[in-house]
C-alpha cells in the first residue's frame, strides 16, 4: 500500500478561519486522503477558546516530516477560509507557497462596531499577491451555493486544494476521505461541492 | 458502533492523541474512568462518557480534579483497571491526593493523564507537570504522537499493575491535539460492568503517621526498582550516530528530528529519545553522553531533562558540553518548534542555518472569542453594572464567562484560579471600602467555589456573589455537572439543587433571577445593593440556559429574530454597553450610517429590545434552523 513517498518529500498546509466555518473538517478531509492514499501524515488543531468566533487554526504535514506544527515562513500551502484572516497568516507562507482564499468576508466585532475597519477586498488581495504570487482567490461561499448548500464551502476549498495539483493524491483518495470523513446523508452535497472547487482550480482558478 | 469500539484492524485510523489514549485504555482493559473537563484533557472523558454504554465500563464527570482521582483510585484499590484524566492545573487541585496515593498504591493498573499546555493556549498558566511526579515518586511516560500515546497507555497501565502504584501519562496541546495514523489492537472482550474486591488491611492503607512512614520507605524502595526499569525501557531509544547529541522527550523529539535533517545533520548528531522520563535514566543518559563532544537538551518549558544531564556529566567526569535553556538557545516560555530547534542548534553546533524570510503584515482588526449572541452572561454583567458601576470591584472566575472581560462588559478586575472568586470577594471585602461582585459560573461553584463560600458565611465576608446558571460546563465543550437539568432525553430534576445548598451554607440573602428578563433582574440586584452595607454574604443565582447547549439537548428551534427600525437615533447604547456580536454599525460611503442586526447571528433572546424601543421582533418561518 505504501508508496514511494520521497518523490515529493513534505508538503506542509496551513488552515486557518473562523470559529463556525468548518476548517477542523476540511483539515480532517485533506488527512484521511493522504492516508487512503498510503502516504504519511501528522495534523494538529487548535481547540478551546477558539469556538467562540475566534480564530481557528489547525495544520496538515503529509509526506517526510515529523512536526505537526508549521513553523513561520513554512508552510507550502495556506487554505485561508476568511480573506482578513489570509492576510493574517500570510507570515506562515514563502515566496513559492500556494494561497487558496475565500473571498467572502466575516467580518470581526470591533468592526462591527465601528472600532476598526474591515481593509478593503482589493487592498487584501494587493498585499497577498505582492509576497505570494500563486494566489487562487475565489469566493467559494457563491460556488458552494450554486453546488447546493453554502455550509460545504469548507468542501469547495478542499476541492480546489485537490485540483491544484500540488498533492500527490489521486482521486479515489479524495472519493474515500469523503465517505470516511461525512455522515452519509451529506456526502452527496459535499461530493459536488467539492467538484466544483476542483474544476474551479483545473480551470486555472478563474 | 463508537468509532473507538472497532475490533482491532492493520489499517490505520486517524486518530487524535486524546483518542489515542482512550483506545489504548480500552484495549488495556480499563473500566473505571473519573475527570473533570478541562483543555486539553477534554475529549478523553467526552470520548469515554459517549461509548460506556456500549462498552459497559463505569465513566463519570467528576466534580473536580481531587474528586476524580480519589473515585478513580478506589476502584483501582479494588482491582479495578482505572483512569482519570485533567489538564495541567487540575493536577495543582488534586496534588494533595496524588501525593499521598504514590505511598498507599492501587491493585489494579491505574492512570493518570496530565495535560500540559505550553503557549497557555487555553489556560492560566504553563507549568510543567513532569516536576509532580519527580515530587511524588510517580512512574512518568511522556508520549510525543498519538500513536506513542496509545502504546504508552498501556505501558503505563503494565507499570502500574506490576509496582502497583499509579503511573503518569503526561502530554502536552500537541500531543493531545495532534492527529495521526494509529493501528487499533484487540479490545478485551468483557461485557458487564465493573465489580471489585477489597480486603481490609488498614496498616497499609490508612495513613497514620506510623504506616506513612512505612510507605515512605517502600515507595523509596519501588523507585529504586523503577529506576532500573527505567534504565531498561525500549520508550528510551537512540536514532542517528555522530559527535553531537541531542536530548529529548515528548512532541519536542518530533522538531528535533525536522531540524536534524533539514540542517543536514543525520550523520553528525546523535538523538536520545526519551519516553520512560521519570526516574530519569540516568545510565541510559551516561552511555548515551560518553564520546560525545556537545550535547543540546531540548525540552518545552522547565529544564527538567537538562538538570539530570548536567549532574549526569558532572558525577561521571566527562568533558562534554551540556546545553538546554538559554537565551539563544531553548527558551524556557512557550512552545518550541521545528524552526526554534534549529536555530538553536545552529547556534549550538556553529553549524549555518539560514531561517526563512517571513513577510511582515499591517496592523490587522483583531478578532477575539467573544460572548456568543443571546448569552445569558452577557445579560447578567449588562444588568450588574448598570446597578453596581465602575465603583465596584468584580473579582471573576473561569469559563466563558471570563470573557467578559473583554469591551464594552469590561466586567473581570481579578482572577487567579478556577473557585478563587468567591475567596478573594472576601479578601478584598474585608480591606476595602467599595462594593464587591464577584461571578462565578455554576460548573466552578461545584468544583472549587462551595467551601469558600462557606468560609465567606463564617467569617462575616460582605460581598455579592452572582453564581452565573447557565445549566452546563460550557468552555470546555458542555459537559455535564451536579446540577444538570437537560439532558439528551429531555428536562430533568437535578440531582443537586444549587438554590439548596446556597441557602444550606448559610447565607444572608440569596435571590434567583433569569438574566434574560432584564427590568425583573435589576430590580433584584437594586435590592441586594441596598442591603450591602448589612453584614453577611449575598448571592445572586441567574439562571438561563446556554443556548447553545438548549438548542442541542432539546433540538430546539429559533422562533424570532430582532431587528432594528426606522425609529433609531443611533445613540449607540446597544453597542456601548451590550456588546452583542450580532450588531453591525454600518457607515456606508454614500447615505447614512445605522445600526444593523444581523439576523443569521441574532440568537432571538430579546435582550436588546428590552433596553431599546427601536428594537423589533421578527417571526421566523421554519428556514433559519439552527447549525447543522
Ligand atoms: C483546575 C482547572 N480545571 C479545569 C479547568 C478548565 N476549565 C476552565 S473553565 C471550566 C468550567 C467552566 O464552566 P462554568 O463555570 O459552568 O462556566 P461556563 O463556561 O459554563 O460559562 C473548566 C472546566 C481549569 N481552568 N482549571
Ligand atoms: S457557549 Fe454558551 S455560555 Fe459560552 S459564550 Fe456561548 S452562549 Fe455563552
Amino acid at each position: 500500500m505504501a508508496r514511494e513517498t520521497r518523490a515529493f518529500d513534505a508538503v506542509r498546509i496551513f488552515f486557518t478561519g473562523v470559529g463556525g466555518q468548518g476548517t477542523l473538517l476540511a483539515t480532517r478531509l485533506v488527512g484521511e486522503a493522504a492516508l487512503a492514499e498510503g502516504i504519511s501524515v501528522t495534523m494538529s488543531e487548535i481547540h478551546g477558546m477558539a469556538q467562540r468566533g475566534g480564530v481557528v487554526e489547525s495544520s496538515v504535514v503529509i509526506g517526510n516530516a515529523f512536526s505537526p506544527t508549521i513553523p513561520d515562513g513554512e508552510a507550502d500551502i495556506l487554505m485561508a477560509f476568511e480573506p482578513l484572516e489570509a492576510l493574517r497568516a500570510l507570515p506562515k507562507c514563502h515566496a513559492q507557497s500556494l494561497i487558496i482564499a475565500n473571498t467572502a468576508p466575516i467580518v470581526p466585532f470591533s468592526v462591527a462596531t465601528g472600532q476598526s475597519t474591515y481593509p478593503e477586498l482589493a487592498a487584501l488581495h494587493g498585499l497577498i499577491k505582492e509576497k505570494v504570487s500563486n494566489l487562487m482567490w475565489l469566493d467559494a461561499v457563491e460556488l458552494a451555493r450554486k453546488a447546493g448548500s453554502e455550509r460545504a464551502s469548507n468542501t469547495v476549498l478542499v476541492g480546489v486544494l485537490a485540483g491544484s495539483g500540488r498533492l500527490p493524491l489521486g482521486k479515489s483518495s479524495w472519493e474515500e476521505a469523503l465517505k470516511r470523513t461525512l455522515a452519509p446523508r451529506i456526502v452527496g452535497i459535499n461530493r459536488q461541492a467539492f467538484e466544483a472547487g476542483y474544476a474551479f482550480s483545473r480551470a486555472g482558478g478563474v | 458502533m463508537h468509532e473507538l469500539l472497532q475490533p482491532g484492524s492493520e489499517r490505520k485510523q486517524l486518530l487524535l492523541g486524546n483518542e489515542a489514549i482512550v483506545r489504548g485504555a480500552l484495549e488495556g482493559g480499563v473500566r473505571f474512568v473519573a475527570a473533570y473537563p478541562g483543555t486539553p484533557s477534554s475529549e478523553i472523558i467526552d470520548r469515554f462518557y459517549q461509548l460506556a454504554p456500549e462498552a459497559q465500563i463505569y465513566v463519570e464527570y467528576s466534580v473536580n480534579e481531587k474528586v476524580s482521582m480519589e473515585t478513580v483510585a478506589a476502584a483501582a484499590l479494588s482491582g479495578v483497571k482505572s483512569l482519570c484524566a485533567m489538564k495541567h492545573v487540575g493536577l495543582n487541585v488534586a496534588a494533595d491526593a496524588f501525593m499521598t496515593l504514590a505511598y498507599v498504591g492501587v491493585k489494579a493498573g491505574m492512570v493518570i493523564v496530565v495535560a500540559d499546555d505550553p503557549f497557555l493556549h487555553s489556560s492560566q498558566n504553563e507549568q510543567d507537570n513532569r516536576f509532580y511526579a519527580k515530587m511524588a515518586g510517580v512512574p512518568m511516560l511522556e508520549p510525543a504522537t498519538p500513536e506513542e500515546a496509545k502504546a504508552m497507555t498501556l505501558e503505563a497501565l503494565a507499570l502500574s499493575e506490576k509496582y502497583q502504584m499509579p503511573c503518569m501519562l503526561r502530554t502536552t496541546t500537541r500531543v493531545n491535539h495532534c492527529r495521526g495514523p494509529v493501528a487499533l489492537g484487540d479490545l478485551p472482550g468483557n461485557g458487564s460492568p465493573p465489580r471489585g474486591t477489597f480486603t481490609k488491611d488498614p496498616f497499609n492503607l490508612v495513613v497514620i503517621p506510623m504506616v506513612g512512614r512505612k510507605l515512605r520507605l517502600a515507595l523509596l524502595e519501588k523507585l529504586s526498582r523503577l529506576q532500573a526499569e527505567a534504565e531498561q525501557s525500549p520508550l528510551n531509544f537512540t536514532v542517528g550516530e555522530g559527535k553531537w547529541g541531542i536530548i529529548t522527550s515528548g512532541v519536542s523529539y518530533l522538531y528535533v528530528r525536522d531540524a536534524v535533517r533539514d540542517l543536514g545533520l543525520e550523520q553528525r548528531v546523535k538523538v536520545l529519545k526519551l519516553g520512560f522520563t521519570f526516574p530519569q535514566p540516568r545510565a541510559v543518559m551516561r552511555n548515551f553522553l560518553r564520546g560525545l563532544t556537545r550535547v543540546l537538551v531540548v525540552e518545552e518549558l522547565e529544564p527538567f531533562l537538562e538538570e539530570t544531564v548536567r549532574i549526569v556529566a558532572q558525577e561521571s567526569g566527562l568533558r562534554v558540553l551540556v546545553g538546554g535553556k538559554g537565551d539563544e538557545l531553548i527558551p524556557k516560555a512557550f512552545e518550541l518548534d521545528a524552526a526554534k530547534v534549529k536555530r538553536a542548534m545552529s547556534n549550538f553546533f556553529g553549524v549555518s542555518y539560514q531561517s526563512p524570510e517571513v513577510f511582515s503584515i499591517p496592523q490587522l482588526p483583531q478578532r477575539p472569542p467573544n460572548l456568543c449572541p443571546g448569552c445569558p452572561h452577557r445579560a447578567t454583567y449588562y444588568s450588574v453594572r448598570k446597578i453596581f458601576g465602575d465603583d465596584a470591584i468584580y473579582p471573576t472566575d473561569i469559563g466563558c464567562y471570563t470573557l467578559g472581560i473583554l469591551p464594552p462588559l469590561r466586567m473581570a478586575d481579578f482572577l487567579i484560579c478556577m473557585g478563587s472568586s468567591v475567596a478573594t470577594a472576601g479578601g478584598f471585602s474585608k480591606v476595602l471600602d467599595r462594593p464587591v461582585v464577584a461571578f462565578i459560573g455554576d460548573s466552578t461553584f461545584f468544583h472549587a467555589g462551595l467551601t469558600g463560600l462557606v468560609n465567606a458565611v463564617s467569617h462575616d465576608h460582605r460581598f455579592l456573589l452572582v453564581v452565573l446558571d447557565n445549566g452546563t460546563t460550557a468552555m470546555t465543550g458542555h459537559q455535564p455537572h451536579p446540577a444538570v437539568e437537560l439532558t439528551p432525553q429531555g428536562k430533568v430534576q437535578p440531582k443537586v439543587n444549587l438554590e439548596n445548598i446556597i441557602r444550606g451554607c448559610g447565607v444572608a440573602r440569596l435571590a434567583t433571577v433569569n438574566p434574560l428578563q432584564v427590568k425583573k433582574t435589576q430590580d433584584v440586584l437594586q435590592d441586594l445593593r441596598e442591603h450591602m452595607h448589612e453584614p453577611g454574604v449575598s448571592v445572586l443565582i441567574s439562571k438561563s440556559p446556554c443556548p447553545l447547549f438548549e438548542n442541542r439537548m432539546l433540538s430546539r428551534k429559533q422562533k424570532v429574530v430582532f431587528e432594528v427600525d426606522a425609529s433609531c437615533d443611533l445613540c449607540k447604547k446597544c453597542l456601548e454597553e451590550v456588546g452583542c456580536p450580532a450588531f453591525v454599525w454600518e457607515q456606508p460611503a454614500a447615505g447614512a450610517s445605522r445600526i444593523r442586526i444581523n439576523a443569521a447571528l441574532c440568537s432571538g433572546c430579546s435582550v436588546c429590545a428590552q433596553m431599546c424601543k427601536s428594537i423589533k421582533p421578527r417571526r421566523l418561518d421554519d428556514s433559519k434552523g439552527g447549525n447543522q
